[in-house]
């Protein structure tokens, strides 16, 4: 079941088209990857999701049916361009923030109160935000951003401006809250944590979505058929032993213990491979390279260019 | 709806707690009530505080005249046989005498040759009632000279006060007015109004360059429309203004009422009544009172002064005040909010900001005009014009314009700033989220078209 759905959104400021046709379907209780180079029309996407922007047309589902005004109370934003009132004082801006996204007072501080110990920075509820540090007031909007525990979750780069320490923190919270069942969209340039969090990704190109799917089947599609093979026995004999459909690319080691990378050029069976170099070498590990999530984009946003 | 209660309180909140809020709300009544009690004040203080003057008179035509009933504040002190320039060396190291009034024997010739020597600045009430006293002394023994004797009682039964008494005719009858207090009043709400516009418009604007730069506006707008949080805060700092005004004007009378208790007990107000046409201007130095000397007088200034404010209209002026302040800065305040929402600091608004800094000080300079002219065409028009009325209509109020004329400039400003609300609010929800982007006029009016 999809949870939310864009179907043919078209949005355009003026004459700059920023979405053009763009429809996408975001399974329940998954991590969604929206990506894209800068100005793709990423943001404006989400802004139309959370009922920002209005699109020009297009229709949009939440769980099934038209989406609503009250919709934005189930969902939870952190946008990429986000703060805080600097001269209000933290447990006070949480409580405002909370309040707005439909809470009552009692339900939101104990919510907080939970988060607070969660995290450790109860000592700053009487604290200004001018107070905090950088690191320090993105944990805060990330509290605020989930409080009212939403089913629908949008992270616009969560990770950017966070020391390593706070940004698994942040991964860790993000697998936790899609174990108790949310859907989080990431929007993100970070390729890494599209590889290690999303189940399912939307690259948007110059306003059009260029590439959509699961993450490990658009893995495979664009996989380049290499094959890294470490082995004992002589280099020599070793590509001796390959045939026409495979390609040696590189070998290198040495005193026996060798990395070979072999390129299966008609996309035959990784067997085949196997079968050809183990009467003749001592394998020692076989694995196929997968393209990585950086790899596949630039290639994506490449061919979309050129077309 | 709730939301935008949610947003109006922390708007009002924020800045009620503010030290400025306060400070601002407790020396405001303290300035007004100070224009209207000190120099009421000033009369009476004065009048106790007793100088001694040593006088060296060589002509010694003045001695034990110059003292008078009316001025028992001042000691002359005959000193004829002492030299100027014995005396200044006297007081270089003795303070008992306060000044010293050298009257030489050419004076009935020379009258520029009378010398006055202080310690410090000596009191232009002083300086006002020796010359006067002076001049009537040396007349009064010129006329003797030619035959003409009595002089005092002749100049007493000839002498004549004109007090003017205004009165205005309309359709409901005829009512006395104060031209003088009218136009004091007209000034004070005319200013205060645009004072009002201008600061809080200019906070609205801040508010919003604030939520923009802090990059919160986002996260707020993705749980409430871009018009609640605009109109949230607009109405926010709203609440804000009418408080303070609400609060200077329970502490402006109180303070009023306890001077009015303290400086002119046992006086009761409705007798003043007719005291009122005269100048308040009149009350703020004792120097007139002491200039005519006027000894019919049967109150004193001071209580004058006070009378004066009891035949103005207080709850209708009152009323429209708190009409037109909302209306002009519901006006102006949207403008304020849409220039907050198109710049990324403070520093960029210099170009949005000419189109509303013209109307309002067109208001203000047509206001001036207004107070003497307040039946004049174009005090008229610039009244009915939504840019300008606040200011204008409220320099007219005091001098009892048409309540037609009043309703119909009320009514063309709501639905002027319905209008600038709606334009505003189209503006503002387009520009919150442009960041690092110069805009000018041009896109701005692009934006109107926008669909959202």
């Amino acid at each position: 079941m999809n949870i939310f759905e864009a179907r043919n959104i078209v949005k355009a400021y003026g004459d700059f088209t920023a979405l053009d046709n763009v429809t996408v379907s975001i399974p329940e209780n998954s991590i969604y990857g929206l990506l894209g180079p800068n100005g793709a029309g990423k943001t404006t996407l989400i802004r139309i999701m959370n009922q920002i922007l209005m699109p020009d047309q297009g229709q949009l589902f939440f769980q099934n049916r038209p989406l609503k005004p009250n919709d934005v109370f189930a969902m939870g934003y952190l946008p990429e361009e986000r703060g805080l009132y600097k001269k209000m004082k933290v447990g006070e801006q949480a409580l405002y923030l909370a309040r707005l996204k439909g809470m009552s007072k009692n339900d939101a501080l104990k919510k907080l109160k939970y988060w607070f110990e969660k995290f450790e920075i109860q000592s700053w509820w009487d604290k200004k935000v001018e107070e905090l540090s950088k690191g320090m007031a993105q944990k805060l909007q990330f509290i605020v951003t989930i409080l009212h525990e939403p089913k629908f979750l949008i992270f616009d780069e969560p990770f950017s401006g966070f020391d390593p320490i706070n940004a698994t923190l942040m991964r860790d919270e993000m697998l936790n809250l899609k174990a108790q069942g949310a859907t989080i969209i990431l929007s993100t340039h970070n390729m890494n944590s599209v590889e290690e969090l999303c189940d399912n990704i939307t690259l948007i190109n110059k306003a059009q979505a260029v590439l959509e799917g699961e993450v490990i089947e658009i893995q495979n599609r664009y996989k380049p058929d290499i094959f890294e093979i470490s082995y004992k026995g002589d280099p020599q004999i070793f590509q001796r032993s390959l045939n026409s459909k495979f390609e040696l690319l590189e070998q290198t080691g040495r005193k026996e213990i060798y990395s070979a990378k072999v390129k299966n050029i008609h996309a035959s069976g990784d067997n085949e491979l196997l079968n050809l170099i183990l009467p003749h070498v001592h394998v020692t590990s076989f694995t196929e390279i997968l393209p990585s999530m950086n790899d596949i984009f630039i290639k994506a946003v490449e061919s979309s260019n050129k077309n | 709806m709730n939301k935008i209660f949610l947003i109006i309180s922390r708007e009002y909140l924020t800045r009620i707690r503010k030290k400025s809020f306060i400070v601002m709300s407790i020396l405001g009544p303290l300035l007004f009530a100070a224009m209207f009690v000190i120099p009421i004040w000033m009369t009476t203080r004065e009048s106790d505080e007793v100088k001694k003057i040593a006088v060296i008179d060589s002509t010694m035509e003045f001695i034990n005249q110059l003292e008078s009933e009316h001025q028992k504040n001042l000691i002359f002190v005959y000193q004829p046989h002492f030299t100027l320039d014995q005396y200044k060396k006297y007081m270089k190291n003795n303070k008992e005498y306060d000044a010293v009034l050298y009257i030489p024997r050419i004076l009935p010739y020379s009258p520029n040759s009378a010398q006055l020597v202080s310690h410090g600045q000596i009191n232009f009430s002083i300086t006002s009632y020796i010359t006067s006293k002076l001049e009537t002394l040396l007349t009064e023994k010129k006329m003797r000279a030619l035959g003409i004797d009595n002089f005092e009682k002749i100049m007493e039964s000839a002498k004549t006060k004109i007090s003017l008494q205004t009165i205005t005719v309309s359709a409901r009858g005829e009512k006395k007015s104060n031209v003088e207090v009218n136009m004091i009043l007209g000034y004070l709400l005319g200013l205060l109004i645009y004072m009002f516009i201008f600061m809080f418009g200019a906070q609205v604007m801040r508010g919003v360059i604030e939520e923009k730069t802090n990059r919160i506006v986002e996260v707020i707008i993705s749980s409430v429309k871009p018009f609640q949080l605009m109109m949230g805060k607009v109405i926010g700092i709203a609440l804000v203004v009418l408080t303070q005004i609400s609060f200077w004007i329970i502490m402006t009378s109180t303070l009023v009422i306890i001077a009015k208790a303290v400086l002119l007990p046992d006086v009761d107000m409705t007798q003043l009544q007719s005291a009122a046409p005269q100048s308040i201007m009149s009350s703020s130095g004792s120097m007139s009172g002491m200039q005519s000397a006027a000894p019919a007088m049967n109150m004193s200034e001071a209580q004058k002064a006070f009378a004066k404010f009891d035949t103005i209209p207080f709850v209708k002026i009152i009323g429209w005040f708190i009409f037109f302040f909302i209306g002009g800065y519901l006006l102006y305040g949207s403008f304020f909010a849409a220039i907050g929402s198109v710049v990324d600091s403070e520093t960029d608004t210099q170009q949005f900001m000419l189109p509303i800094t013209i109307p309002l000080i067109m208001g203000l300079f047509i206001m001036f005009y207004t107070l003497n002219n307040h039946d004049s065409s174009i005090a008229y028009w610039f009244s009915i014009f939504p840019l300008t009325s606040p200011i204008v209509m409220m320099a007219r109020i005091p001098f009892d314009a048409p309540n037609s004329e009043i309703i119909l400039s009320a009514v063309i400003l709501i639905l002027t700033f319905i209008g600038a609300i709606w334009m505003a609010g189209k503006i503002y929800r387009t520009g919150i989220l442009i960041y690092g982007k110069k805009v000018g006029y041009k896109e701005i009016f692009k934006w109107l078209k926008y669909k959202h």
